[in-house]
């Protein structure tokens, strides 16, 4: 079993690659690697407190703790089209999954401007510095509930 | 008979089907481009054979808040191997607001062989219809454009504020609450910057998604957007009508049903909108009765 990359590997990897239709294939590779929320932790209809705000895309997120501090982090993303939002979501979950909660908590919506450039609008890069943040949140409140 | 030529529409020759579409896939005379607010989905499927026009890349000025000029539009049709003889079939996603503003944009350089895919990339994709990673690559062309003309089809602040002087006919198509002024930017939508927040003093509030069938994306029957534009809204087919919104990308979509599928005789997009309005100083600004919010 390989070690899952970390966040600061993965963005010096998609750093590195400067022409746009070249990074829009990186990004698409991510996002053909994006899992769904397993049945086990949530079903559709799914809990509205789990909605991104701000995200069109229409994306929610999990952050389920475990007993050592770690948590593990799901995503779904219901508007087909939400490519963008289907890579942010796959390269948090591959790099972010099964960290400390403290750790995720450090994650900056910056990396969004860093992943995707000018592959995005403006309206999308607020979408997805949201979802950015709702991973901080609920892993700042996992810090919190710890003591 | 093709069913987009039932709806009444004044110019149903912009508007082609997904099954039209599909039986000219491999049309030489016909060019596909995809255009999307979510610039990674052409390249994550497009229909085969399209080409990717980004609207922020190609479309717009990479300095100046303004569109591309004459020379830059050739550049771009010869990269996309369409000459003035191609008849270019736009689509996208966000049921074709960005395929609509392209070809709006498309206008302002007098490319008049244009349609838009009834439905765009939801209604493709809900038929089942095949999607590619393809990305094609056509001979360039030797395409030479006029100059931009802005003056049919798009309007300036300085114009639409002696429209308003003029009690003209403004359609405000964005979400109800940034009409009234209750918030600055659309739902789900960042603020992006507009001071104040309101709608230009006699300006229609008819919500740009309200044109369409929200199952399938594709345009209402005529007779149903009359009864919204002309019989709900009192809007007079025979006088000027400008149209606005957050940056004139969802006004493009209600200046396309206005102009060819209602026959409107004079229909602009104010593409500074909200953004440019919402900042500007000294201009006037109504709000609904009842909204203090700032």
């Amino acid at each position: 079993m390989t070690a899952a990359p970390t966040l600061d590997a993965v963005l010096e990897m998609v750093g590195a690659v400067t022409d746009p239709a070249d990074r829009a294939q990186v990004l698409i590779s991510f996002a053909d690697q994006f899992r769904e929320v397993p049945a086990e932790v949530a079903t559709r209809p799914f809990d509205r407190a789990h909605q991104v705000p701000q995200c069109e895309s229409d994306a929610y997120v999990w952050a389920v703790p475990a007993a050592d501090g770690t948590l593990r982090l799901h995503f779904a993303v219901e508007n087909p089209s939400g490519v963008s939002a289907r890579a942010l979501a796959a390269i948090l979950e591959r790099t972010l999954s099964g960290r400390p909660a403290e750790e995720i908590a450090r994650v900056s919506p910056d990396i969004v401007e860093r992943l995707f450039r000018q592959n995005i609008s403006m309206g999308k890069g607020m979408g997805l510095m949201s979802m950015v943040l709702a991973v901080q949140t609920l892993a700042r409140r996992a810090v919190r509930e710890r003591g | 008979m093709n069913e987009i030529t039932t709806r009444g529409y004044a110019h149903p020759e912009v508007l082609v089907s997904t099954e039209w579409v599909a039986a000219h896939l491999t049309d030489p005379s016909v060019r596909l481009v995809e255009s999307n607010e979510d610039t990674l989905l052409y390249a994550s499927g497009h229909l085969p054979g399209a080409v990717h026009v980004d609207w922020t890349a190609d479309l717009n000025d990479p300095l100046r808040r303004d569109y591309i000029e004459r020379q830059g539009f050739e550049r771009l049709m010869s990269r996309i191997g369409v000459t003035p003889d191609t008849t270019v079939v736009f689509y996208g996603d966000r049921n074709n607001w960005w395929a609509c503003y392209a070809f709006w944009v498309f206008q302002l350089f007098g490319h008049v062989r244009a349609a838009v895919m009834d439905g765009g990339r939801v209604k493709w994709e809900q038929e089942g219809r095949p999607l590619t990673r393809e990305v094609p690559a056509y001979p360039p062309t030797s395409y030479t454009a006029r100059e931009r003309d802005d003056r049919t089809d798009r309007a300036f602040r300085d114009e639409v504020l002696a429209h308003v002087r003029a009690g003209g006919q403004l359609v405000d198509v964005r979400s109800p609450d940034e009409f009234s002024g209750a918030r600055l930017h659309m739902p789900d939508y960042p603020n992006e910057g507009a001071l104040r927040g309101g709608h230009i003093p006699g300006a229609r509030s008819v919500p740009w998604a309200r044109a369409v069938d929200p199952a399938d994306g594709t345009f209402k029957p005529a007779a149903a957007l009359a009864d919204i534009y002309r019989g709900e809204q009192q809007l007079d087919p025979g006088r000027e009508v400008i149209a606005y919104c957050r940056i004139g990308e969802r006004s493009s979509h209600t200046w396309f049903a206005l102009k060819y599928l209602l026959g409107f005789e004079r229909v602009r997009n104010y593409d500074g909108s909200w953004t440019e309005w919402g900042n500007a100083v000294g201009v006037p600004i109504e709000r609904s009765p009842g909204d203090s919010s700032s």
